[in-house]
This record gives C-alpha cells, sequence and structure tokens, in this order.
C-alpha cells in the first residue's frame, strides 16, 4: 500500500435536519482511499444521511463539519455548479430506493443511455448497445427486453441493478452505495459485488458500501464503520467484525440468524444511553 | 386460522409470460416462504394474489373462499400485503397518521389512537412519528410503517414481500420475533418472500424456489442445512447461501 492523501477526508461532520431537535448525524469522522468502506449500523443511525451528506443533497438540513474534502476539492465551500459536476462525472451514489430515484416516465434503458451520453460523445445507437451490454454486466436476463421497460415495471433486484449499471457508464473515482445489494438473489449478488471488486482493484476507485448484511461487510470490505444513534461508536478493519468490542457491534452480530441454527427467540438490543458516548480512539 | 391455496395462476404483460403457471398450497397458520432468482416473479404473485393485479387467470383461495369474490372490505380483514419497495407503497403527502389511521377508518374500528401507538411501538418506532412523513423518515423505518400498517388490522394472512431486507439485523430481530409470536397466538398465515435463507430457515416449514417464473421445487426447511435439493437451480441457490454465510 503507498502513503497516499486519501481521497475523502471527513472531520466532525454532523448534520440537523430542519424541525427536529437532535442532529441525525453527530461529529463523524473518518477517511477513504482506494479501498472499501463499510458502513454498517442501526435503522435510522444516519447512513444514508453521511451518504448525502457527502454528496450535499440535504435540501432540508443543516451540515457542518471542520472539514469535508474530496481529492482538491473542500465539499464544505463547493458551489452548487461544482456540485453538480462532482455528482454527475467524480462522485456516484446509488441511492437506497432505487426505483424512486429514477424518472418514473422513462423506459429505463433510455434513462442509462442518455447518463451515457452526458459522459461520452456518440450516436443514439452506440449509447443503446452500450446501455444493453451493461444490463447485461450486471446480469440482468433478457436485457433488450428490460430497456424498454418502465421503472414500475421491472423487479426490485432489477431496480437495483439498472442504477449500478448507470453508475459504472458514468465511470465515477468515488462511488457511495447505499444498500446496493439487498433485493438481489445470493447468486447474481457475488456477481455484483464481483464487479465492484473488480473497480476498486483495477480502476482504483474508493468505494462507501453502506449494508446492513454483515457477511457482505465482513468479507467484501477492507475497514468498517459502525454507526449508532448519528454516530461512529467503533472502527474496525472488516475481518475482524466478530472480534467487535463495543457492545452495540456485539449485539448485531447475535441478533443475526444463522442456517441450522436454534429457532429460539432471536436476540434483541438492549440499548444503553452510556452508548452515545463518543467513540474511543483506536488506530 | 386460514389456508392459502394457489391454482394456475398464470399472467402476462404484453407479449411475454412473467408467470406460466404456478401452483402451492400454504396450510392454515404456516409460514410458507418464496426464494429464488431476482426477476423470477415472486413479487408478482404476492401482487397477483392481494388483487393489485387483477389480469390474471388462476385462482388464490383463503379458508376456501376466492380472493376475487371478496368484496375489498372483507379482503383488507383477510388478507395484508407489505411491499418489497417501502417509499412506493407509502403516499409521499399522508403523514404516518393518515397512513395508519385509514384503514382503521374504512373497517370502522375505533380506539384508533391507542392501536395506532401501539402498532408502531411494536415495530419499535416512537409515538411522535405519527405526525412525520415518508421522507422524513430513513429506508429501514419507513419499512417499518409498511408492516405497521399491515398488521394494524390484524389480517389472518399477510403476504411479506422481503419485509426485513431494508433493516439492520438488531431491528429484523425484533420484526421477526414479532411475527414469530403473532402466529402463535393468533394463527397468522404468511407467505414470505426473502433472499436471506437464514431468514426462510428461522421462519418457514417449507418454502418454494423460483426461476423465470416457475416453482422449480418446494422443500421443507430442513433441507437448506445440509443442500438436499434436486432441481440443479436449487441446488446452486442453496449452495451459493451456505457459502455466503460461512465464507462471506
Ligand atoms: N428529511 C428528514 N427530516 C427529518 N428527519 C429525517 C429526514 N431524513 C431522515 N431523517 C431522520 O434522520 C435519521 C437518520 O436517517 P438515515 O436515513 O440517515 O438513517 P439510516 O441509517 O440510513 O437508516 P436505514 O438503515 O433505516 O436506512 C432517522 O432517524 C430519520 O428519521
Ligand atoms: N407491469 C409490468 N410490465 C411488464 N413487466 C413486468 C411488470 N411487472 C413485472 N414485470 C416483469 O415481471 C418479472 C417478475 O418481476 P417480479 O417483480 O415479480 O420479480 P421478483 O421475483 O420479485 O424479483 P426481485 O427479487 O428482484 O424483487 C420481471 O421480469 C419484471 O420485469
Ligand atoms: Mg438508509
Ligand atoms: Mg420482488
Amino acid at each position: 500500500m503507498t502513503e497516499e492523501r486519501p481521497m475523502l477526508d471527513v472531520k466532525n461532520l454532523s448534520v440537523r435536519y430542519r424541525g427536529t431537535d437532535t442532529p441525525a448525524v453527530r461529529d463523524v469522522s473518518f477517511t477513504l482511499g482506494r479501498e472499501r468502506l463499510g458502513i454498517v449500523g442501526e435503522s435510522g443511525s444516519g447512513k444514508s444521511t453521511v451518504g448525502r451528506a457527502l454528496l450535499k443533497l440535504l435540501p432540508t438540513a443543516e451540515l457542518t463539519a471542520d472539514r469535508m474534502r474530496f481529492e482538491e476539492v473542500d465539499l464544505l465551500t463547493a458551489p452548487e455548479r461544482k456540485m453538480l459536476e462532482l455528482r454527475g462525472q467524480r462522485m456516484s451514489m446509488i441511492l437506497q430506493d432505487p426505483k424512486f430515484s429514477l424518472n418514473p416516465i422513462q423506459r429505463c434503458g433510455l434513462q442509462i443511455a442518455e447518463a451515457y451520453r452526458t459522459h461520452v460523445r456518440c450516436s443514439k445507437g452506440e449509447a443503446r448497445a452500450k446501455a444493453i451490454e451493461m444490463l447485461s454486466a450486471v446480469q440482468i436476463r433478457d436485457p433488450e427486453r428490460v430497456f424498454d421497460l418502465y421503472p414500475h415495471e421491472v423487479s426490485g433486484g432489477m431496480g437495483q441493478r439498472i442504477m449500478i449499471a448507470m453508475m459504472l457508464l458514468a465511470d465515477p473515482g468515488l462511488v457511495i452505495a447505499d444498500e446496493p445489494t439487498s433485493a438481489l438473489d445470493v447468486t447474481v449478488r457475488l456477481k455484483v459485488l464481483r464487479i465492484l471488486d473488480g473497480l476498486v482493484r483495477e480502476k482504483g476507485i474508493g468505494l462507501i458500501m453502506i449494508s446492513h448484511d454483515l457477511s457482505l461487510v465482513r468479507s467484501f470490505c477492507d475497514r468498517v464503520l459502525i454507526m449508532y444513534a448519528g454516530r461512529v461508536v467503533e472502527t474496525l478493519a472488516a475481518r475482524d467484525l466478530d472480534n467487535a468490542r463495543h457492545p452495540y457491534t456485539q449485539g448485531l452480530l447475535a441478533a443475526q440468524p444463522r442456517i441450522g441454527g436454534s429457532r429460539d427467540e432471536l436476540p434483541v438490543l438492549e440499548r444503553k444511553d452510556s452508548w452515545l458516548e463518543p467513540a474511543e480512539e483506536r488506530p | 386460522m386460514k389456508p392459502v391455496s394457489v391454482e394456475h395462476m398464470s399472467i402476462r404483460f404484453g407479449a411475454v409470460t412473467i408467470l406460466p403457471d404456478v401452483s402451492f398450497d400454504v396450510a392454515a397458520g404456516e409460514c410458507f416462504g418464496l426464494v429464488g432468482e431476482s426477476g423470477s416473479g415472486k413479487s408478482t404473485i404476492l401482487r397477483c394474489a392481494s388483487m393489485l393485479l387483477s389480469i390474471w387467470t388462476g385462482d388464490v383461495t383463503i379458508g376456501g373462499r376466492s380472493v376475487r369474490e371478496m368484496p375489498l372490505n372483507e379482503r383488507c380483514r383477510t388478507l395484508q400485503m407489505v411491499f418489497q419497495d417501502p417509499y412506493g407503497s407509502l403516499h409521499p403527502r399522508h403523514s404516518i397518521r393518515t397512513v395508519l389511521s385509514e384503514p382503521l377508518k374504512i373497517q370502522g374500528l375505533d380506539d384508533r389512537e391507542r392501536r395506532m401507538r401501539e402498532a408502531l411501538g411494536d415495530v419499535g418506532l416512537p409515538a411522535s412519528f405519527l405526525d412525520r412523513y415518508p421522507h422524513q423518515l430513513s429506508g429501514g423505518q419507513r419499512q417499518r410503517v409498511a408492516i405497521a400498517r399491515a398488521l394494524i388490522l390484524e389480517p389472518e394472512v399477510l403476504l411479506l414481500d422481503e419485509p426485513t431486507s431494508a433493516l439492520d439485523v438488531s431491528v429484523q430481530a425484533e420484526i421477526l420475533n414479532l411475527l414469530v409470536r403473532l402466529r402463535e397466538e393468533r394463527g397468522f398465515t404468511y407467505i414470505m418472500v426473502s433472499h436471506d435463507l437464514a431468514v426462510i430457515d428461522h421462519m418457514c416449514d417449507r418454502f418454494a424456489v423460483m426461476q423465470s417464473g416457475e416453482i422449480v421445487e418446494v422443500l421443507p426447511r430442513e433441507a437448506i442445512k445440509g443442500n438436499e435439493a434436486t432441481h440443479p437451480y436449487a441446488r446452486e441457490l442453496i449452495g451459493a447461501s451456505l457459502e455466503y454465510e460461512s465464507v462471506v
């Protein structure tokens, strides 16, 4: 590993939605290199908010940070014009509700083809061919048929893969993937993960993977941030996930059902206020 | 307790047949799983059974009565569905209070405030969320509202389309425990779609494996652990899941 300046550097990011008293994200700090960083944590703990904050896609919230930098760009001071350029070209987010981030009245394939044409000058026919190629790369059977479907006509897992296909064509340096594979069956999921993995290894992109799937994070990511109530409560190497020390992380691991496991009531978390204290720093 | 029977369900969109001919039976009080390839038609089966789609042929009966013959009111009390896309299933301009009180009003149930608070409490959300709108919730919180809405009428049959795939495992555990308890206490019958065979193993008695619109095999949950499937796709899927859990 070369010692280089991280691609992304975030220090004490806080976000409060208007009309709420408690911040959704508090003092979150992390850096990202050309690696795969997982973010796991309770529903509502602020994971998607962190992702959207990096792209400054939070019209109804107040965002503060000591530092929020992507490559040479200071995201805190970057004007919307700059952000538009970054979002299209260099930073890409795969949203948690893929079907609802697509235009409902345009065919899925055309949306992919058009996104491609904003990056590469080519004819409509070439863009269409490229879109179909990408749909089959993400394991969609019958890509010609799916090209012509509207968003409400595709299945949950197809919607996720259409978003991934779009991201692949944009060829960004940083990808924030919010639950990108939760609606995919395991065999397709493994193939899609391999594509993302290839981007990190071959193109050297940075990948932030927000996921509830502990198995996925353990094996697929390099490092993991564990979030609880807006804070990062623990940061670990992904392979050490099973040795997590924070009681919240341990509780998460215990709550997961396992194949062949007992059918007793699943352990649930006893949430403690003390978990809200700032995370201990560990190298 | 009511059994569910799906008989020769078939549907096409335009020239494309999505479900050629699907049949299966679910015993009263059973939890029946549907797993399989993304795009194979799992959600479509649930949408047909709940009459969200009506252009299909074949029949679905609940306790011997066809869903097609049930008036809307009766159907709502008999059967509820939790959708895969919580965002799409909640009206963007309806507060959570409206989402939960509407079905209670239609059914003429009283004590609405208490029922709404209880339903939110059951899915681990505070009563203060009644005054929020869907876009003010996280993905998993929206999903929990959708589950609360389905449970609030205490239907006899619940169709669950990946009810916990948007939830972290701690909230998932709470929801699964709730579903198990409701089944024991009130004899609910479930049909549950999931990509997570550990969830299927924990919840279901039997499950069907689907590929390209067809059920290729129906298996008891015990078949997961040692991969006792015989159909090649079912074997591949279970094998990959076992590998995923251990290696991944
Ligand atoms: N527009 C908004 N207005 C007010 N509160 C909001 C808004 N959007 C999100 N929140 C709240 O902020 C908190 C964090 O939400 P966020 O979507 O980041 O959670 P998350 O960790 O992604 O959860 P999930 O795993 O369920 O998707 C939640 O409690 C949510 O209710
Ligand atoms: N209204 C529609 N018009 C055309 N095709 C449709 C329509 N609705 C569904 N389909 C097609 O039916 C097939 C089955 O979709 P369905 O949503 O049932 O899949 P699924 O098994 O639930 O997949 P996933 O696991 O990804 O959610 C898909 O190929 C989809 O494109
Ligand atoms: Mg989220
Ligand atoms: Mg589906």
